[in-house]
């Protein structure tokens, strides 16, 4: 296997691109100069300092404890995003812990369990960071489609229940409905994969010079977490939500409308 | 025994806002209560305590003598029927709305009760998003009945229909009391109080304003005025 690094003049080389987005930007003037020469910069420190904290916990002489902490961090974080992108969502942060911890354990569990990988740092922290990245996103479309749906359908909701049907049977349409909205896209995506994208994962293991199946292999053993991890995070973030907006005597509680 | 006593009932909003004062009335048997008022009195708010949709910050509700908070919601919420405002057509046919309110029920139990009801019993499978307000609004009576409430709350349900479709669900209703319902009514229109009232309960500002048959209450000058 050959390995491939750019090095500090490949990185410099690469930034020809941006300027060519810059350039691009400037011609059509859209404004968008500081954002992007922003965001390049923002991308390059923020990925350097993960990179040599990475270094540190993923050396073979650290121990696993310092990656089971990175992922403790990467748990809150998500979960704090999470709340930062759907405020009008009640306990979203409490609840995005707990999808976030759940999609942790059950997945890692799989993969450690039946040896799909080794318990490494260096396997612990990527798998988690994909399994809790993709998760995320996720979990805010589920959280915001359930109390849009509910808030919309307000009235059905209540007449469900003023016919004697139970909070879960009340609210399980509305509820289906987003939940399927959260995972379609992520079925789909595993649908057309190698057909219109090639993945990231698989990509970086060809570029660092990995045999092509080898690649594939670990890349679907990858998506397949993913797949999981997103139905999972989805139908606990979706059950734990909509346990909240009802009272245990099955009344319907107020719902604050989204500010945006 | 009287079917549904409201006894001396208040409720807050979480901030504290009184929305109703020791509101206190009955619902005769066979009857229709109506519950008069002008926007914003706090109505459709006491008729959801009647089902616990709402819970009462003072004061009880009692079904049959009995508190309706010691009752399980969801069986008092079968007894307790109600018809909201806007017709609540739920996704899929009429005969899946139907059976929302009673699985077991047989197609010609269901085709029935649209007969009841004022609506042609072949049109169960038509898709209940289709129906006209009158329509959707007999299909939610219907769907009401199936549970077979021993009182029917109705908040100002033909508020949103043609004058066709008001004297059609004003006329379904009168029968289903003569047939011995027991019905709680909100309306704002003194016009259909005369047409359909047997009792007037008036509320003003969260409080009852007075209490009457509705021959006294129409000859009274609290009938003379809009609400």
């Amino acid at each position: 296997m050959s390995s491939t690094q750019i090095g500090w003049a490949g990185l410099g080389a690469s930034l020809i691109l941006v300027v060519v987005a810059i350039a691009l930007s400037t011609w059509q003037q859209l404004r968008l100069t500081r954002s992007i020469a922003w965001a390049s910069a923002r991308a390059a420190v923020q990925l350097l300092l993960v990179g040599f904290a990475l270094r540190l916990v993923l050396d073979e002489k650290a121990s696993v404890w310092w990656a089971w902490l990175w992922v403790a961090v990467m748990i809150l974080f998500s979960a704090l995003t999470i709340r930062s992108r759907a405020r009008e969502v009640p306990g979203i942060f409490v609840l995005g812990l707990v999808s976030m911890l759940t999609v942790v354990i059950v997945s890692l569990s799989v993969i450690f369990g039946f040896q799909v990988f080794p318990m490494e740092g260096r396997t612990i922290v990527p798998l988690a960071g994909m399994m809790i990245g993709n998760s995320m996103t996720s979990c805010v479309l589920v959280g915001r489609r359930i109390v849009g749906e509910i808030s919309d359908k307000r009235d059905e909701v209540e007449a469900r229940l003023a016919l004697g049907s139970s909070w879960q049977d009340a609210s399980r349409p509305y509820v289906r409905s987003a939940l399927r909205t959260a995972l379609v896209p992520q079925i789909e995506s595993t649908k057309a994969v190698g057909l219109v994208f090639l993945p990231g994962a698989m990509t970086g293991l060809v570029l660092a010079g990995v045999d092509a199946v080898d690649a594939v292999t670990i890349q679907l053993a990858i998506m397949y977490l993913v797949l999981g991890s997103v139905a999972t995070s989805v139908t606990v973030m979706g059950l734990g939500l909509t346990r909240r907006m009802f009272t245990p005597d099955h009344r319907l509680r107020p719902i604050a409308r989204a500010s945006h | 025994m009287v079917p549904l006593i409201f006894d001396r009932v208040s409720f807050a909003l979480p901030d504290g806002t009184e929305l109703l004062h020791s509101v206190a009335f009955s619902v005769g048997s066979g009857a229709v209560t109506v519950l008069a008022g002008p926007s914003g009195a706090g109505k459709s708010t006491l008729l959801r305590l009647g089902n616990r949709l709402e819970v009462p910050s003072g004061g009880v509700v009692r079904l049959q003598g009995v508190d309706i908070a010691t009752v399980d919601p969801l069986q008092l919420r079968r007894r307790v029927g109600m018809v909201f405002q806007r017709p609540t057509p739920f996704a899929g046919t009429i005969s899946e709305n139907l059976a929302a309110a009673s699985p077991a029920t047989s197609i010609e139990l269901r085709q029935d009760m649209l007969q009841r009801v004022g609506l042609d019993p072949q049109m169960i499978d038509r898709i209940a998003d289709d129906l006209s307000g009158g329509e959707a609004q007999r299909m939610c009576i219907a769907r009401t009945l199936l549970t077979e409430p021993e009182v029917i709350l109705m908040d100002e349900p033909t508020s949103s229909l043609d004058p066709e479709n008001r004297r059609g669900i004003e006329h379904l209703v009168r029968e289903l009391a003569e047939g011995g319902a027991s019905i709680l009514w909100v309306s704002h229109d003194l016009a259909q109080v005369e047409r359909i009232a047997d009792e007037v309960v008036v509320l003003l500002d969260g409080r009852n304003a007075s209490t009457a048959n509705a021959e006294a209450f129409l000859r009274s000058g609290d009938g003379g005025g809009s609400l």
